[in-house]
């Protein structure tokens, strides 16, 4: 049972967007429609769930200096089977999210697991905190892009709410509304923990 | 005038930062004061220069023939942590009084992923040498230009009374949307 708080400590706790604020580049980029932010979630943990269980089993065997470089190989490994694997079998989704995929890489909630918790810990903690992470990271983004989608598209999942040609705010799918809905967002959940 | 596009391009239209969400951290986390922004600005346009140089050597000299290059992305972020590592070294015995002055940003460089996803969209575009370095400095340049813009705004924001929810994050996300929104007013500037 105990196992199970390093699950839940990145759902919401220390949910890595919206409580940690790492990985901005991606929240921010890809979120323009709720499916993006599905698909970049999902990449992403499975990256952060390798490299975790990789990390956690060869920490013994990986000297301390050169701990940081042994990590970005473990990860960018990873991330070129994702990258590659994307490319092949959901090529539209791949385009999308563009320069997104190689740049997981440098995804700071991925080092920084890898340096906070993995090098730590056991390989089971490891999964469920990668999980956890992922998972946190994966709504997160989520929210980010139905609320984007939702305002700037009237659609949510690609179905349309309002009749086709009636007007949304548009933007919300551009650039600015990325650092405008993610500010808000923050804002919103810095209350919600003030208040309790 | 294909420069002048470039660096118009990669300065105000498609603006790193602003519009295409590259160097986030780093443009949340130095730009609370005029003078570090200054730095850290400085340090990147080194660096992404250099490295966009190497970079470019070796996708086309060495990953190409060797029909190696889905090794991209591994080859690329091992040379940016291994320049910015020499650069350390050698601005340390050359010019200390640089060094003085990037040293504590150039670390924080190799996880800037605006070095990184500038190397890799050089590639993308098919540019050749010069204008992969023209690119890559001017977009670097873009990114100082947001930083110090940002920095300058926040260091006025502090007297003001935010509410506390906004503090600090939030307010800096919408400041940064605003700006962007302003950017936006480039486009169209070149075709």
């Amino acid at each position: 049972m105990s196992n199970l708080k390093y699950f839940t400590n990145g759902l919401i706790k220390d949910n890595p967007t919206f409580v940690l604020l790492l990985g901005l580049c991606p929240a921010l980029a890809v979120t323009t429609a709720a499916m993006n932010g599905i698909g970049m979630g999902m990449a992403t943990t499975f990256v952060l769930l390798c490299s975790n269980i990789i990390i956690s089993l060869l920490k013994n065997f990986i000297p301390d200096k050169v701990r940081i470089a042994a990590f970005i190989v473990v990860i960018a490994t990873f991330v070129t089977i994702v990258d590659m694997t994307m490319k092949a079998f959901v090529p539209d989704l791949y385009k999308t999210l563009g320069i997104f995929i190689p740049l997981i890489v440098v995804n700071c909630i991925i080092l920084g697991r890898a340096e906070a918790f993995a090098q730590k810990n056991s390989l089971v903690p490891s999964i469920l905190d990668a999980l956890g992470m992922g998972l946190g990271f994966t709504l997160a983004i989520t929210l980010i892009s139905s609320v984007r989608e939702l305002l700037g598209n009237g659609s949510i999942f690609d179905i349309k709410l309002v009749s086709e040609n009636a007007k949304t705010i548009l933007i919300f799918v551009l650039p600015p509304g990325a650092f405008i809905t993610y500010g808000y967002l923050v804002a919103l959940f810095n209350k919600l923990k003030n208040n309790k | 005038m294909e420069f002048f596009n470039i660096i118009v391009l990669a300065l105000l239209v498609n603006n790193i930062v602003l519009a295409q969400f590259l160097g986030i951290c780093p443009f949340m986390g130095v730009s609370s004061k005029v003078s570090t922004s200054v730095g850290m600005g400085a340090a990147v346009v080194f660096v992404m220069t250099l490295a966009n140089l190497a970079t470019y050597l070796i996708y086309n000299y060495v990953l190409l023939p060797f029909d190696i290059g889905f090794m991209q992305t591994i080859t690329f972020i091992f040379v940016i942590a291994f320049l910015v590592q020499v650069v350390e070294i050698i601005l340390k015995k050359v010019a200390p009084e640089l060094y003085q002055a990037l040293g504590i940003f150039l670390p924080l460089i190799t996880t800037n992923c605006a070095v990184l996803g500038v190397a890799l969209l050089a590639i993308q575009k098919n540019y050749n040498l010069i204008e992969s370095i023209v690119y890559s400095s001017s977009s670097a340049l873009g990114f100082t230009l947001a930083l110090i813009l940002l920095a300058g705004i926040r260091e006025q924001m502090d007297l003001n009374d935010t509410p506390k929810a906004m503090k600090g994050v939030p307010i800096t996300l919408i400041t940064a949307g605003l700006l962007s929104l302003a950017f936006m007013g480039f486009s169209g500037l070149v075709k």
